[in-house]
């Protein structure tokens, strides 16, 4: 190994499916002892880069170098012999083993396992990049962050130098990530190189060295994090300016409890859940959701957001509680009941195409899935809603070939305006909303806030479930934390911070 | 290995090209077929040109090619509106049995009721059985999620061990001699010619019309369709699940017992426990191939009635047997559903040369 050579240098790097360039004539460099940003919005080709430096992936054209040596890979393991380790986005753990198993499993650890030179080499390599995995706990066991930590130590005892994380902070809470940071840093000090992959301006400039920036399947350009401003790489990203504030109107006086007196919207009252297996995933939570108002609701994933969305919606059973939409008790009601009642409710759920679309059928289909049920008699009127679906299409910019194209075929941001589209279109009192900008570029995000801070002008409450805590304290008047099922708190948006949250979201003061 | 050719996911195929793509697959299946007869000493343009000959060469051969096309066609239109909810329906032989035991029972025990009254509750009876028959794997399935595929296909072996059991013991012709054998149906319990064959052709051409019309301009269609695309969604969306799967499937069934109370009024003019002949299974074959589409459907069952009906006739002329028609069948069936494969992927050829540098 040459001690000047870059840890890894992609020259020319070209990769299509179909007609499509996912990645055009892309050149990176990557040097030891560096953290390497991968910049760019959905799309923009930054996973496919990465899959094919570790072996899943392999390029049209383009040669890649691994400490100066130019290397072809066959499949995954001959990118793991290079010394290079990928981190993927969803944890590819066994539940059930414990960590050493987990991180043997797959090697080539002769047939007789040594478990105590085993565990001397993981406390080993714990203590050179300050990875606090204890050897014995069973992966279920852990939180998030400590999978996270063990899928570290899992590339890192394979003999990785190069390590490629995609969207690691996505599952993080704040003090989560900060530790994260910190074991980079770490790594980085120990001479590896490490790539990111992420969408997070903030995260870029606190971590990174350098930026490499895609978009739409090419290079736009490598700069020095300490030489560029967000709003520079925003542009490199999008293409162009974006005004990247949120407006925030406020309907209300100042503070949460101006309004204390006035009867909610909708108020939840006592809601408990219980999952599959009898846990409860909503415990005693109670809350009023007003008029004019955008409701965050905060909290790690899996915190009981989609059975908070889905009990409000009807599709969730509960165990206990009430929830009163202007007065009325709709708790125990279903779906077409909700619908057939005239109950204005709109839900944008986590899963568009799997829950709230059909993406096999067109614009037209889909935007009478709810609807349909009040039609009388037998035969489905279309009719009208082959307008309405052409209303909406225009209103809302959204690129279509026409409103007979499968929506399964549109964009991620596409998708989501017909669905938001349609929901709004119903004329909601509360909109359930989870995760409504997940997977959208910066534009689309900022089209969807703008369409939900008109549905708060005109009256709506909506309910935001959200992720990204800047978004959550610039766009909403209020923001409750969910830890566990339980409400841990409920915050003044205009005067809280994210590490007020970040403690609510761990349990915090309960 | 290393193959000579790139494999890239495409976008859309246009229209034409996707036909030229299914003409292409089913021109290559009749040629391997060829080849497989070539292997077995078998002339394949004889072979067949006569088929063709078998199944057009005369009035009585188009008629007894209609004759299979009627119960494929109805049994496939049954089979489709399971499909469409992703309701593996794998027992249309049962349910075509059910269909035929109901319309028999109708007709043995009201021999002298006028011919249009007892038609019609023969046809009735026959729907309610066969609906009925499908009902019970998708009551199961609604309630408990039970895996409908092996319990339709078991329903099948009940529904026709039990009419087996019924020709050879209670409702055994007293008459017969000993030969375990129905009685005939009464004159009014066969179904009248209409244009030169059983009334049947018009009953079929009325139900594509019909599940045409109701799979795709009908709300119970809509949420037959939505339901099989995504269960999620339809909960979403309000639907009552159990309700449209129980719908469907006593529509698909009762079709499917349709077919039965054709096939014994019309053709055995008796029920026998042969008399689903493999339709309820064929039928499966031929709904994939029109993509669940009622009005393909019509086309796919007439040429595959045209197989049918050609195979019986080459073992006469050629004393070839009959399975070499259901092996081009089942040839062409591979055939095609492999060409899904290069509407979804462009196959680019390279040259091994390349590939090989490639693989290194």
């Amino acid at each position: 190994m040459k001690e000047s050579a870059p840890a890894i240098e992609m020259r020319g790097i070209s990769k299509s499916f179909g007609s499509a360039y996912a990645n055009k004539d892309i050149d990176l460099t990557v040097l030891p002892g560096e953290i390497h940003a991968l910049l760019g919005e959905n799309g923009a080709g930054k996973s496919t880069l990465m899959n094919m430096l570790s072996g899943i992936y392999r390029p049209d054209s383009g040669s890649i170098f691994v400490n100066g040596e130019a290397v072809r890979f066959a499949s995954p393991k001959d990118s793991i012999k290079r010394g290079i380790g990928m981190i993927h986005q969803h944890f590819k753990l066994v539940d059930v083993m414990t960590a050493r198993d987990n991180i043997i499993l797959g090697g080539n650890s002769g047939f007789f396992l040594n478990n105590k030179a085993l565990n001397r080499r993981i406390s080993e390599l714990s203590d050179r990049y300050g990875l606090d995995v204890k050897p014995d706990k069973k992966v279920y066991e852990m939180s998030v962050g400590e999978k996270q930590t063990l899928e570290i130590l899992k590339v890192l005892y394979r003999g990785a130098n190069i390590l490629i994380m995609d969207e690691p902070t996505a599952v993080l809470t704040p003090q989560e990530i900060e530790k994260l940071f910190a074991i980079i840093r770490n790594m980085k000090a120990q001479g590896c190189a490490v790539v990111i992959i992420t969408h997070k301006l903030g995260e870029v400039m606190e971590i990174s060295d350098r930026i490499t920036v895609l978009r739409r399947g090419e290079a736009i350009a490598t700069v020095e994090t300490a030489q560029v401003e967000i709003p520079t790489l925003i542009e490199m990203m999008v293409g162009r300016r974006v005004d990247l504030s949120i407006k925030r109107e406020s309907f209300h006086g100042a503070g949460p409890d101006a309004l204390s007196g006035e009867q909610g919207l909708l108020c939840v009252d006592g809601v408990t859940v219980y999952d599959k297996d009898k846990k409860a995933a909503l415990d005693g939570v109670s809350f009023t959701l007003r008029t004019h108002e955008i409701l965050g609701v905060a909290g790690v994933a899996g915190s009981g957001q989609k059975e908070l969305c889905e009990t409000i919606a009807g599709l969730q059973a509960a165990e206990k509680g009430r929830i009163f939409f202007e007065g009325q008790n709709i708790l125990g009601k279903s779906p077409r009941d909700i619908i057939r009642l005239g109950i204005r409710m709109g839900f944008i759920p986590e899963d568009r195409l799997g829950m709230g679309l059909v993406g096999s059928m067109d614009i037209v289909h889909n935007m009478i899935l709810k609807e349909y049920q009040n039609q009388r008699g037998f035969v489905l009127r279309r009719g009208p809603s082959a307008e309405k679906a052409q209303q909406i299409v225009d209103r809302l910019d959204i690129l279509t070939p026409s409103v007979h194209t499968p929506v399964s075929r549109l964009s991620g941001g596409n998708i989501q305006k017909v669905l938001l589209g349609r929901e709004i279109d119903s004329d909601p009192k509360v909109l359930i909303t989870a995760y409504p900008v997940r997977g959208l570029d910066i534009g689309a995000s900022f089209r969807i806030y703008d369409l939900l801070n008109e549905q708060k002008a005109r009256g709506v409450g909506v309910i935001f479930i959200g992720e990204d805590l800047d978004v959550l304290i610039e766009l909403c008047d209020r923001i409750l934390v969910l830890s566990g099922g339980r409400i841990t708190g409920a915050l003044d948006a205009a005067r809280t911070t994210k590490e007020e949250i970040g403690f609510l979201m761990t349990g915090g003061a309960a | 290995m290393i193959l000579p050719v790139r494999i890239t996911k495409r976008d859309d195929v246009p229209r034409r090209q996707a036909a030229v793509i299914l003409v292409v697959s089913i021109v290559l299946a009749l040629v391997f077929s060829g080849v497989v007869m070539l292997l077995f000493g078998l002339n394949p343009i004889e072979v067949y040109g006569t088929i063709v000959q078998g199944a057009f060469g005369s009035a009585m051969r188009l008629e007894q090619t209609m004759i299979k096309a009627v119960p494929l066609t109805i049994a496939s239109l049954g089979i489709l509106v399971a499909f469409k909810m992703k309701f593996w329906n794998i027992g249309g032989e049962g349910q075509i049995m059910m269909g035929a035991l109901a319309a028999s029972w109708v007709a043995l025990n009201h021999p002298g009721l006028p011919q249009p009254l007892l038609l019609l509750w023969m046809g009735a009876a026959s729907v309610v059985a066969g609906g009925v028959w499908a009902l019970i794997p998708a009551a199961f399935k609604a309630k408990m999620g039970t895996n409908e595929t092996i319990f339709t296909l078991m329903m099948n072996y009940i529904a026709i061990k039990f009419v087996m059991y019924l020709q050879y013991g209670p409702w055994k012709d007293p008459e017969s001699k000993g030969f375990p054998r129905i009685p005939k149906f009464s004159d009014a319990a066969i179904l009248p010619d209409v244009g030169g064959m059983h009334a049947g052709w018009v009953l079929m051409l009325i139900l594509v019309a019909a599940v045409f019309l109701f799979m795709n301009y009908t709300k119970k269609g809509y949420e037959i369709a939505v339901v099989g695309e995504s269960l999620e969604t339809a909960r979403y969306a309000g639907m009552n699940i159990p309700v449209i799967i129980m719908i469907a499937m006593f529509i698909s069934g009762g079709l499917c017992g349709l077919v039965g109370m054709v096939q014994a009024s019309a053709i055995e003019k008796t029920l026998t426990w042969g008399l689903s002949s493999g339709y309820g299974f064929t039928a499966i074959i031929t709904t994939w191939l029109a993509r669940l589409n009622a009005v393909t459907t019509l086309f796919v069952c007439l040429a595959f009635a045209v197989l049918l009906q050609g195979a019986d006739y080459i073992q006469l002329a050629l004393h070839v047997p009959s399975s070499v028609a259901q092996v081009v069948q089942g040839i062409i069936l591979f055939f095609v559903l492999g060409s899904d494969f290069f509407l979804r992927y462009r196959v680019k050829w390279i040259g091994l040369a390349r590939a090989r540098a490639e693989a290194e």
